[in-house]
Parts: C-alpha cells; sequence; structure tokens
C-alpha cells in the first residue's frame, strides 16, 4: 500500500462499544447529540438526537476547525489544545481529542451545562482512548480487518466504464 | 488516509485539489456539484473571501458507486492557491488518498504551475508522504485560451517523469487516455521513468472535469485493492 493511503477500518463490534459509551455520556450529561469525526474530517459514528444539519459537512468543517487550532496552539507555544469549546445563544458545543486520531464533539443546549458536560466527558475521553487504541494498533498489526477491495479490480474497472 | 466503515458499510476516501491561485480548483468542484445526481452528493461548502478566493478549503462529498456492498464515497477537497496561504494548504493534506494538481496553461502562470508543483512536494513531504507512490493525476486546465502554452511544453515543465526503482514496474506502459503516449517508459539513456496521468481540460465548461475524477478515484480504488 502506497504511503499516504494507510486505512484503518473499524467493525460493527467496534461501532456498538463506542455508541454505547457514548449514549451513556449522553444520558448522564443531558447532552443532546455526540459525533466522533475523524481527524481527516471524516464522520465515523453519530449518537443521540439526529442531527437537522448536513453531519458530512458538519464533520469536515469541525477537523478543519480542530487542524487550524492546532496550528495555533503551536505558534503560541503549546502542542495542542485538548479540547475546544463554542458557545452559543441556544446550542453550544465541546470538541475533545481522542488519542490523537479522532474528534469527539458534542451539542448540548440550555437543559445543561458545560461544567457537567465536561465533568463527564473525561471519563468518556478515556474509555474512547482506550477503544480507538485497539482499532489503530489492530490496523497498524498483521491481525488488519480483511481487505475488502482485494481482487476487485475488474469491479473497479467497470465502475469507471 | 481512506477509511472503512463496517457499520455503514462504506469507503471514504479523500481526494485534494492542489494547483496555483484562480487556476480552477474550485470551478472544477462546482462544476462536479452542478453536475451530478442530487442525491449522490452532498453540500458544496466553500471557505471563501468576499471576492470569492478560496480562504480555506471547498469541500464536496460524491459517491461514486458500489463496490463489493460498500458505497464508494470521496470527499473532493481544494486548496487555497495563493502562495501566503500555505499553512491552512498544508492542513488540507492531512490523509490525504489521491491528489488532482490543477495547472493553468497560461503561458505567463508557467513560474506559478511550477511554484505550486514544489509546494505539493515539499508540503507531502512534510508529512511523510511519496508523491510518485500515491494516486496523482496533472489536470492541465484553461486549453480554451488564446495564450495557453503547448501541452509538450506543460509536460515539460510539471510532469517531467521521476525515475522507476522497482523492476517490476520496468515495462513500456501505455497512456490509456492518450494515443501513442506512455506512463511508463525507458528513455534513450537506459533510465526508466514513469508520468503522472494527463488531462487537458476547460472546467468553466466541464471539459475533462469528470475524466479527471475518474481516472483519480479509480486509481485510488485500486490502491487500496
Amino acid at each position: 500500500m502506497p504511503v499516504g493511503a494507510a486505512s484503518w477500518s473499524f467493525t460493527e463490534d467496534d461501532f456498538a462499544a463506542l455508541t454505547q459509551a457514548l449514549e451513556r455520556f449522553l444520558t448522564d450529561a443531558n447532552a443532546r447529540c455526540a459525533l466522533l469525526v475523524d481527524r481527516t474530517g471524516q464522520l465515523v459514528a453519530t449518537v443521540g438526537e439526529k442531527p437537522s444539519f448536513d453531519p458530512t459537512a458538519f464533520a469536515t468543517l469541525t477537523a478543519a476547525d480542530f487542524s487550524a487550532n492546532d496550528q495555533l496552539a503551536k505558534l503560541i507555544g503549546e502542542t495542542d489544545f485538548q479540547s475546544l469549546f463554542h458557545q452559543g445563544e441556544k446550542e453550544s458545543m465541546y470538541l475533545a481529542d481522542i488519542a490523537r486520531r479522532v474528534i469527539l464533539v458534542v451539542l448540548f443546549d440550555n437543559r445543561t451545562t458545560l461544567g457537567l458536560v465536561r465533568l463527564k466527558m473525561r471519563q468518556t475521553v478515556i474509555e474512547l482512548t482506550q477503544l480507538f487504541d485497539q482499532v489503530f494498533s489492530r490496523a497498524a498489526g498483521s491481525a488488519a480487518a480483511p481487505n475488502i477491495l482485494a481482487g476487485a479490480d475488474d469491479e473497479i474497472d467497470k465502475l469507471f466504464q | 488516509m481512506s477509511m472503512i466503515n463496517y457499520a455503514s458499510r462504506e469507503i471514504n476516501c479523500k481526494i485534494v485539489y492542489y494547483g496555483p491561485g484562480l487556476g480552477g480548483k474550485t470551478t472544477n468542484l462546482e462544476h462536479i456539484y452542478g453536475k451530478v445526481q442530487p442525491d449522490t452528493r452532498g453540500k458544496l461548502i466553500s471557505l471563501a473571501t468576499e471576492t470569492e478566493r478560496t480562504l480555506f478549503f471547498d469541500f464536496l462529498p460524491v459517491d461514486l458507486g458500489t463496490i463489493r456492498g460498500f458505497k464508494t464515497r470521496f470527499h473532493l477537497y481544494t486548496v487555497p492557491g495563493q502562495v501566503y496561504y500555505n499553512a491552512s494548504r498544508k492542513l488540507i493534506l492531512k490523509g490525504v488518498d489521491g491528489i488532482v494538481f490543477v495547472g493553468d496553461s497560461q503561458i505567463e502562470r508557467m513560474e506559478a504551475n511550477q511554484e505550486a508543483m514544489q509546494n505539493l512536494y515539499d508540503n507531502m513531504a512534510e508529512y511523510g508522504y511519496d508523491l510518485t507512490k500515491m494516486p496523482f493525476v496533472i489536470q492541465y486546465n484553461k486549453r480554451d485560451l488564446p495564450n495557453a502554452a503547448p501541452i509538450r511544453d506543460l509536460q515539460t515543465a510539471l510532469n517531467p517523469g521521476w525515475e522507476v526503482s522497482d523492476a517490476a514496474k520496468m515495462r513500456v506502459t501505455p497512456d490509456p487516455y492518450h494515443a501513442g503516449e506512455n506512463l511508463i517508459e525507458q528513455l534513450p539513456s537506459g533510465e526508466w521513468i514513469e508520468r503522472a496521468q494527463y488531462f487537458e481540460s476547460v472546467a468553466f465548461t466541464g471539459e475533462g472535469v469528470f475524466d479527471t475524477l475518474k481516472a483519480v478515484s479509480k486509481s485510488v480504488l485500486k490502491s487500496l485493492a
């Protein structure tokens, strides 16, 4: 596989585990919705209330937001910002880094408080970090998920006829 | 960095359109947005200045079909072409699976093209990516303009080829899109070289836009196969 095209994948079991952790967090923090976005801007999962906006566009902008802020952190002498908070009049969002590869975004309104969201998020971040560490170490190791595109050259050719 | 999501049965890949300012990167995305079926594409997001110059990036997700039951989703990004936006340009390259270099064919933009190409190699190298080992397509845009440089000159300046070191690749490989030309060939000096696939385009009318997109996305999927 060429450099720069290193893939990662997660299974349905991973998905179930992270959904469970996030659902518990949303209940505890009384937050509306949580999204997981990878650092390249791809949406990994959405849990909680179904967002009314385009989640793909949201994921891209989230990753860009985090990347831009990482660079700002470097300029002021920090390695990165572990979390970001955007406050709106009714809706706010809190973003946290997971294993340096994924971003957890939590949307909440004035039914809860920033303090409670932050408090409950700490444990969730630890749980998710462990989960994603496993996902990524599996992708890097020999036990990588089977390559579903192996030998699919003909099918790929047909797609572009 | 492509991502396979077994839960939603999707393969997600990232393609970045790179090149000098005002070369037509955003126009490529706008044309794709206008032409593909609305149910196979998402929103076109543009982070641009008031004068419609790209400030951070444009973004368009498109579905190109299904392979082995998995939806192939391509996230198309453009970068800001202007030289002083390099910090944001570099951010967009993170995790890229395929690159389209949109060159401006106008003779007077030759230097800007070369500068952008060098900048692309430099930024990729900083991430540890090797452009010669990943899906990479060059598009020569604005072919309709009277001051467009001949393709041969553009190829010499921007796509002279890189040395092939892998013995298994040392065989003449014809360019499927240009009869009589080769993507991999041996020079009279005995050295084997490989060039990036290239396309001529007029992004404003859409000519060549889909050929470019198809070539790069096919190459991305094949790199995963």
